[in-house]
């Protein structure tokens, strides 16, 4: 096959965007030991930075064609069915490189201050590299084969950063959690892979080519199509962290912080929203899956949102809030808002990254504390985190003209223009939800009267350059890069042109009526003030005893329980198969298996009892045996003569 | 002439004495001789048969049948002798160290 469009010679360097974390990781895990910990934090921070450079430069080279190809080698060739090892980078693909190698970079950059003490920096740094290499190669793969070795290479990556701290059996477990989870969706995922490759086989197009796929979407039949989609979203809810496979992500948090920034921002988590904007296409096509994508999404943003409301770990807040913004993304994604869905990917990952990064600046100042309780007053000491963290924390709440404002409002305009009322609604009290939790927690944390205790509180300072630099581009970020998709009242959306080249659409764009869009902004933004004025109110002003929430009671026991999805899933899986697991052990493989063995052994002993018997030594005794055996064939063959 | 028939009989009495010999008796010289009791069984066969059938084969068979149990007997006497110095007794019923 020829590419569609013929590959510039100095594009045989889009190999080298993924090529060099990898690098990075080669060359710490084998001279990491003998550089030491700052060297090998820099040598990772350079190579992704490196990475960030070639993207940017293909970015800029992109806007004159539609898409580069860089045909390392050809993978499989099988029969008919070929697959390559081949990267491409079109509208989507450039912008997922400079958010995964920029956000990366920069998350590499803090590490080495956030990191800098850890006995075991260098492997640190290897997997981080590493992390970024599997995500740059499942966004840069041109066929669903190599981008799923990218997906489960991410899977194993979060796994062995979420047990970084591998001593500690709440990490081991949390690791595991996580893997496990994923293992779900991703065989949901392959058996979509598997089924897709079947169905257009038989239409006699044996491929998993992006390109050629699209090109040949009309030999798959409807009901074929809905279920292929439905297999490959249930990956999607298991890598993004959806409802029922969102229970992994929160508790991720056992990782050190800048992982959990890398999970929640730049990696990991994106990939199940990239998956499927990448397959638009499928996905188009089969309204039922779109509407039930639409509905787990706006489920997970309304609950992940009001679990968040109730939580006291400064990272497990921001977790849940995580699960709910990417449920904002699978809300546009399922109402055909692809190019909405990867915007708000896009300014989610510079005020995540920063607040996971800020609460980590939090985290080290306070010497390893997690709990907002023991917060409070913070500002003072912290001034650069407070500032960049007040930014975030005012994006993704929505505040105007930062990035959430015209990512989320994006969203909201698309449900309400498409014909979503329902999950509009939803999406409004999930967006005045949103704005009072990061509120509650900015009030908790940097506000009011210090609640740590004396001797963390006189060790308090703020974090080296290396961590507030990164926190202040991201800060900047988190303003700036909405700015891009703004909406037609304003200056025009710059965004949606970008990317009508992969996702199709009106040239001029659907303009809407103006009037209702700009009312529904104004409804959205009232919402949201209403929301943080509340949250002013009940932690702003004095630092009040206990969380003003507690006195609802029963709802806020449940909310605070997480809606003990936990132990419901305890319930119904794991303990009816640790169940099935120790009877199996403790009845079935004593009984059934070792009686089985044991059984024919003793059999054989029996037997050869017996036959040793007749072993007697004596050779008269053998004798008597030949001459019985000699006299029973003489009678034999008298007898037959 | 005696007819064949009473020197197979004969023969084979011979052979069944010595069959039994080999396996009842509770000396090893015995075993011995029993055994060269057989092999005298057969000769004798090979001769009537060979004079029955006026053939000289048989009577050449019987020659080497004498020469192989003469070199038996030297053997087997050198064994029974060992056997006799080491365990002071020549009961084959005592002789199981092959036993399993």
């Amino acid at each position: 096959m020829v590419a569609p469009h013929p590959t510039p010679a100095e594009l045989d360097l889009l190999r080298w965007i993924p090529f060099l974390p990898l690098l990075g990781t080669v060359l710490n895990l084998a001279l990491g030991a003998r550089l030491g910990r700052r060297a090998a934090g820099w040598l990772a921070t350079l190579a992704v930075a490196a990475s960030f450079g070639l993207s940017l430069y293909v970015f800029l080279e992109l806007s004159a064609t539609a898409a580069f190809r860089d045909r390392v080698y050809t993978w499989i060739q099988s029969g008919s069915f070929r697959a390559d090892l081949s990267l491409q980078v079109d509208a989507l693909a450039a912008v997922m490189l400079l958010v995964v190698t920029g956000i990366g970079a920069l998350i590499h950059l803090y590490s080495i201050g956030y990191m800098g003490h850890d006995e075991d920096a260098v492997r640190f740094f290897a997997y981080l590299n590493l992390f970024v290499f599997f995500m740059l190669l499942l966004v840069m793969a041109d066929n669903l084969l190599l981008l799923f070795v990218g997906w489960e290479g991410v899977g194993l990556c979060s796994y062995l950063l979420i047990g970084f701290w591998y001593r500690d059996p709440a990490n081991a477990t949390a690791a595991n959690k996580a893997f496990i989870v994923n293992r779900i969706g991703d065989f949901g995922f392959i058996l979509g892979i598997l089924l897709a490759v079947t169905e257009l086989g038989r239409g006699g197009v044996w491929t998993l080519d992006f390109a050629q796929m699209q090109a040949n979407v009309g030999l798959l039949a409807p009901a074929k199509l809905t279920l292929i989609t439905l297999l490959l979203f249930a990956g999607a809810t298991g890598k993004s962290a959806q409802i029922p496979l969102f229970v992994w992500l929160p508790d991720a948090m056992a990782g050190p912080t800048p992982v959990s920034a890398l999970i929640h921002a730049a990696t990991m988590v994106t990939a199940g929203v990239y998956m499927i904007a990448r397959l638009h296409f499928l996905f188009a096509l089969a309204p039922l899956t779109l509407s039930l994508i639409a509905l787990v999404g706006g489920a997970t943003a309304f609950f992940a949102a009001t679990i968040a409301l109730a939580q006291n770990d400064i990272k497990r807040v921001l977790a849940y809030s995580t699960v709910s913004q990417l449920g904002y993304m699978f809300l546009a994604a399922g109402a055909g808002a692809f190019s909405a869905a990867i915007f708000h990917l896009f300014t989610h990952a510079f005020f995540k990254a920063c607040l996971f990064l800020g609460s980590g600046s939090v985290i080290h100042a306070l010497g390893g504390e997690q709990d907002m309780r023991k917060m409070g007053g913070l500002k003072p000491h912290l001034p650069r985190t407070y500032w960049t963290y007040l930014v975030a924390t005012l994006a993704i709440a929505g505040a105007p003209l930062t990035a959430g404002f015209f990512s989320k409002d994006m969203i909201l305009w698309q449900l309400f223009q498409r014909g979503w009322h329902g999950l509009w609604l939803l999406g409004l009290i999930t967006a005045g939800l949103t704005a009072f939790y990061m509120f509650r927690q900015l009030f908790m944390v940097f506000h009011g009267a210090c609640r740590a205790e004396p001797e963390v509180r006189a060790r308090l300072h703020e974090s080296p350059a290396v961590m507030t630099v990164p926190l202040i581009v991201l800060a900047l970020g988190s303003i700036f890069s909405g700015w891009l998709g703004a909406p037609d009242y304003l200056w025009g959306s710059r965004w949606d042109a970008w990317l009508r080249p992969v996702f199709g659409g009106h040239p001029a764009g659907e303009h809407g009526d103006l009037g209702a869009e700009i009312l529904t902004t104004l409804l959205t933004l009232s919402v949201v003030a209403a929301a943080i004025y509340l949250a002013y109110l009940c932690y702003g002003r004095a630092a009040a005893a206990a969380d003003p929430l507690s006195t609802l009671g029963a709802p806020y026991r449940l909310l605070a329980g997480k809606y003990y999805v936990d132990e419901i899933y305890d319930l119904l899986f794991v303990r009816p198969f640790t169940a099935i697991s120790r009877w199996l052990a403790e009845v079935c493989d004593p009984g059934l298996v070792d009686g089985a063995v044991n059984g024919i052994a003793a059999v054989a002993r029996g037997l050869s009892e017996a036959w040793r018997e007749l072993q007697t030594g004596n050779v008269q005794h053998y004798l008597l045996g030949f001459l019985a055996g000699t006299l029973v064939l003489l009678a034999y063959y008298l007898g037959r003569i | 002439m005696v007819p064949l028939p009473y020197y197979l009989l004969l023969s084979a009495a011979l052979f069944a004495i010595g069959v039994l010999g080999v396996l009842v008796r509770r000396n090893l010289i015995v075993v011995l001789m029993s055994i060269e009791l057989m092999l005298n069984a057969v000769n004798l066969t090979f001769v009537a048969f060979a004079r029955f059938h006026g053939s000289m084969d048989g009577q050449v068979i019987v020659f080497f049948v004498m020469a192989v149990a003469a070199a038996e007997a030297v053997v087997g006497l050198a064994i029974v002798i060992a056997v006799f110095r080491h365990r002071q007794s020549l009961d084959p019923q005592e002789m199981q160290l092959l036993k399993w």
